[in-house]
C-alpha cells in the first residue's frame, strides 16, 4: 500500500475511476505551467531535492588542512488540498449516476492547479522559488485596458526575446482577467483578437490562471524547469458516516535556468 | 486453487495491480494452450480430431488477443512499444529496439507515471516539440 492510503478509504473502484477521471478533466485545463515549461518526472514521492550542481563552503572540517564544502540542493515543495466527498453521491455513481457532486474536488483541483502556476510564474519565496516573470531581466510591458493594443505588445516581447538570441517556439500565458478581455475582444473588422495573436507567436496561448497579467515566454528548452516528485494523487485521509475526507497532493521544484527567456506583460 | 499469479503477498497489492496479475497469468495460460494444440495436431493422425484442436486452437488465440488487448488498454507503455513492433514488416528484433527506445525516452519526456504509482498521470501538457 502507499503513501496515499487509498486501500483504506471506503470508495470502490469504480468510485476512484470516478475520482480520478473528474480530477484529470478539472485539472488539465488549468496546468498552464505544464503547457509551457520543460517538465521532468516524476521521481516518486522520496525524491526530496533537485540537484544545483552547486556547493558552497563550510567551515570547521573535522581535521587539520581539510577543506570542506557542502552541497546545494533545492528542496522540493508539497502542495495538499483536503477536501470531502459526501458517501451517498459516491454510491449514486455508483450505481450509474452521471451526475455525482464533485464540487468540493473540482474546487481542490482549482486551487492547487492556482498554486502551481503561481509558484512557476510569479516564484515562492519561502520555497526559495524564483518565478518565470519575476525573475525576467526586462522592463515589464505594460498592457493597460486597451486589448486592440495587445498584438502589439505582444510582438514587442517576443521581438525582445529574439533580440537577445532567445528562439521560439514563444508561448504566451495570460492570467484569467487578460484570457477573459481577450476572448471577449475582436479588433475592428470583427477578427478575432485570440487569432491575431496565434500569429504572431510560434507557440501556444494558455490560459493561466493564478497568473497576474501575462508572460511570453521561450519553450525551446533548458530555461524554465519543473522537476515533479510526485505527481498530483488524490490521497485518503479518514471518513465517518457521511463523507470521505480526501485530498489532491503533489510535490515539486522549479527552477529558472535563463532568466532572459521570457518578458513579463502587467 | 493456487495463487501462484502473485509474486507479492496479495493483501499487499493494490485491487488494480492484482487484476492485472491475473490477466497476465490468463494470457500465459493461453499462450500455453496454443502450444500444446499446436503439438497435439501435429502428432494426431485422425483428421476429424484435428479439425476439432484446431477450432479449439482458435478460440485460445482470441482469448489470448482480448487478454492481450486488455493489459496494452491498461499499461499506455507496453502499448506504444506494441504499437512499434506488431503488425509490421521488416526485422522484428530491430522495430523491438527502436519502439523501445522511442516509448520509453517519449513516456520519461511527458511525465508518464511511475509503474506501479497511483497518481493521475498527468505529467507534462506540452503540444509543442522541443
Amino acid at each position: 500500500m502507499s503513501h496515499l492510503l487509498r486501500e483504506h478509504a471506503p470508495v470502490t473502484t469504480a468510485g476512484w475511476e470516478l475520482l480520478d477521471s473528474e480530477a484529470r478533466e478539472r485539472l488539465s485545463p488549468a496546468l498552464a505551467a505544464r503547457r509551457l515549461v520543460d517538465f521532468s518526472g516524476p521521481l516518486g514521492w522520496e525524491h526530496s531535492a533537485t540537484n544545483l550542481g552547486r556547493v558552497e563552503d563550510l567551515s570547521g572540517a573535522p581535521g587539520d588542512g581539510v577543506e570542506a564544502k557542502q552541497r546545494r540542493v533545492l528542496a522540493l515543495v508539497e502542495l495538499r488540498v483536503p477536501f470531502a466527498i459526501s458517501r451517498a453521491e459516491l454510491e449514486a455513481g455508483d450505481r450509474g449516476a452521471e451526475d455525482a457532486d464533485l464540487a468540493p474536488l473540482d474546487e481542490a483541483a482549482r486551487r492547487i492547479a492556482i498554486a502551481e502556476n503561481a509558484a512557476v510564474f510569479h516564484g515562492w519565496k519561502a520555497a526559495g522559488i524564483s518565478g518565470v516573470l519575476e525573475s525576467s531581466p526586462y522592463d515589464a510591458i505594460e498592457l493597460g485596458e486597451d486589448c486592440e493594443r495587445y498584438p502589439r505588445h505582444v510582438a514587442k516581447a517576443v521581438e525582445a526575446l529574439l533580440d537577445a538570441g532567445v528562439a521560439g517556439p514563444h508561448g504566451l500565458a495570460l492570467g484569467s482577467d487578460v484570457y477573459a478581455r481577450v476572448l471577449e475582444t475582436s479588433e475592428h473588422g470583427g477578427y478575432p483578437l485570440l487569432e491575431h495573436l496565434r500569429e504572431i507567436l510560434s507557440g501556444p496561448i494558455v490560459w493561466a490562471p493564478g497568473v497576474e497579467g501575462a508572460g511570453v515566454l521561450s519553450m525551446r528548452g533548458g530555461d524554465f524547469l519543473f522537476e515533479s516528485g510526485e505527481d498530483l494523487s488524490i490521497g485518503y485521509s479518514d471518513h465517518d458516516a457521511e463523507s470521505v475526507r480526501l485530498y489532491l497532493q503533489e510535490s515539486f521544484s522549479f527552477r529558472v535556468a535563463t532568466p532572459e527567456a521570457a518578458v513579463a506583460l502587467t | 486453487m493456487g495463487f501462484d499469479q502473485y509474486h507479492e503477498p496479495p493483501e499487499q497489492l493494490p485491487e488494480a495491480t492484482r487484476t492485472f496479475a491475473r490477466l497476465c497469468a490468463s494470457l500465459t495460460e493461453e499462450a500455453e494452450a496454443i502450444g500444446w494444440y499446436e503439438q497435439r495436431m501435429a502428432v494426431e493422425a485422425d483428421e476429424e480430431a484435428r479439425a476439432i484442436m484446431h477450432d479449439a486452437q482458435g478460440e485460445e488465440f482470441k482469448h489470448f488477443c482480448m487478454d492481450l488487448e486488455f493489459l496494452l488498454r491498461r499499461t499506455p507503455l507496453w502499448r506504444e512499444i506494441a504499437e512499434g513492433i506488431l503488425f509490421q514488416d521488416g526485422d522484428i528484433v530491430e522495430h523491438g529496439e527502436e519502439a523501445e527506445e522511442e516509448a520509453t525516452e517519449g513516456a520519461a519526456e511527458r511525465g508518464a507515471p511511475l509503474a506501479g504509482g497511483e497518481s493521475l498521470g498527468i505529467g507534462s501538457l506540452r503540444e509543442v516539440p522541443r
